[in-house]
């Protein structure tokens, strides 16, 4: 018999327990509060996503951690949890948006991959031999129906449409914190900000342009939508980018 | 295929069929799954991938599509495309042809066809080169049927042709 909480149920994560609960769900969940915290505000003119990318050690290269990846041009994602189950789910929402497009010609929008990557988390739920993703994530993106989107998706598989929340360590802190802070028509550049005194809240140590990593999706203009695609390449014009140091660097100094 | 989407299958009968229902499949799953309607350049991109799928073994259909697609300013923008068998896309700007008659359309559509063409001119234009078109051909004719689509009013009108 396993011990503890789980009694019997905790290991086989197909099995209910009696109470209707998939105990390894749970357990994801909690590798996720305990996981480094991030957050996303959707502005009216964007979306910020970030994170705290702290190294054990001073002898790690922060420069080449990467905790906000880019999915495709429109959409990008933060987790809080475990890293290298990140980094699958990275490759497989990747592999999922370069499939869309080659269908369809263009990138899906952030509804469509959010759902495809809550799919993909479900099936790691109810299949046999698997563990559920210890990671939760924050999808930003923009799309010509939707516009700017920010969703969350949960190691059961489950997504919400967010106006700003945070996962990870500080989440309840930070989700009173940005529940006061938050209105409908804060800037872009009002959300970086309240973005890095959030994270500041619960933040130890020094927050510094190597300790933390942001995205931001901003709207294309009328104009840029109407002249389309980038001359030459034939690619579409990005509209989710991760913030260099340099800039990130400038916003705390603000 | 949608109110602003048309699309003519030209090619082997059953295929057309089998066609027709994969794309009322396709588009369907499409407008389900991303509660939102398709527009015509995605549906274009749609109909050459499913062609593509089969790009060893493929459908005996050359497809043309016509539909209005929304501009980022929320206004009509005309739009034609057509492909060849197995999906090789053709946007064009002018006029796309395809079938049977497909190189005696060109010639005649190269003739007759001018830019910034009203409804009214523009159906004159497409009835009058299927009609010579088609006599020039001796597999196709017994009429045409024209759909002419405008941003509030789909016109079909059936055309009589010769009967041999």
């Amino acid at each position: 018999m396993a011990s503890a909480e789980g009694g019997a149920y905790s290991y086989s994560l197909t099995v209910f327990s009696p109470s209707g609960k998939l105990v390894q769900i749970e357990h994801a969940l909690a590798a996720v509060s305990s996981g480094t915290t991030s957050l996303g505000i959707k502005a009216s003119n964007g979306i910020v996503i970030a994170t705290e990318k702290k190294s054990s050690s001073i002898l790690i290269d922060d420069s080449m951690i990467d905790k906000v990846s880019v999915i495709c041009p429109n959409i990008g994602i933060v987790y809080s949890g475990m890293g290298p189950d990140f980094r699958v789910l990275v490759a497989k929402a990747r592999k999922s948006a370069q499939a869309y497009w080659k269908v369809y010609g263009e990138y899906p929008p952030t509804k469509v991959l959010t759902q495809e990557i809550a799919t993909i988390m479900q099936q790691a739920t109810h299949s046999g031999g698997v563990r559920p993703y210890g990671v939760s994530l924050l999808v930003a993106g923009w799309d010509i129906t939707r516009g700017p989107c920010l969703y969350q998706v949960d190691p059961s598989g489950s997504y919400w449409a967010w106006k700003a929340s945070a996962i990870g360590k500080n989440m309840v802190n930070a989700k009173t914190f940005l529940e006061k802070r938050y209105n409908d028509d804060i800037s872009l550049e009002d959300a970086i900000h309240t973005a890095l005194l959030t994270l500041k809240e619960g933040f130890e140590g020094h927050m510094t342009e190597k300790t933390i990593d942001i995205g931001i999706v901003t709207v294309p203009s009328q104009a840029e939508l109407e002249a389309g695609k980038i001359e030459g390449t034939g690619r579409v014009k990005p509209t989710f980018r991760k913030l260099s140091e340099e800039e990130v660097r400038d916003y705390l100094a603000m | 295929m949608s109110d602003r989407i048309y699309l003519g299958l030209p090619g082997l009968a059953t295929d057309v069929t089998t066609l027709k229902e994969v794309f009322r499949y396709r588009v369907n799953m499409y407008t389900i799954k991303e509660e939102r309607e398709i527009e015509p350049e995605t549906f274009a991109h749609l109909v050459s991938s499913t062609l593509y799928e089969k790009r060893f073994g493929p459908y005996f259909i050359e497809p043309v599509m016509a539909g209005l697609e929304k501009t980022p300013s929320g206004a009509y923008k005309p739009f034609i495309a057509a492909t060849d068998l197995i999906g090789c896309l053709n946007f064009a700007k002018d006029f796309v042809v395809a079938g049977t008659a497909s190189t005696k359309l060109y010639g005649v559509a190269e003739g007759l066809w001018e830019p910034d063409l009203e409804p009214e001119d523009l159906f004159e234009t497409c009835a009058q080169t299927l009609l010579n078109a088609v006599d020039r051909d001796a597999y196709s004719g017994w009429g045409a049927e024209v759909h002419l689509i405008t941003k509030d009013k789909v016109i079909k009108r059936t055309l009589k042709g010769r009967m041999d």
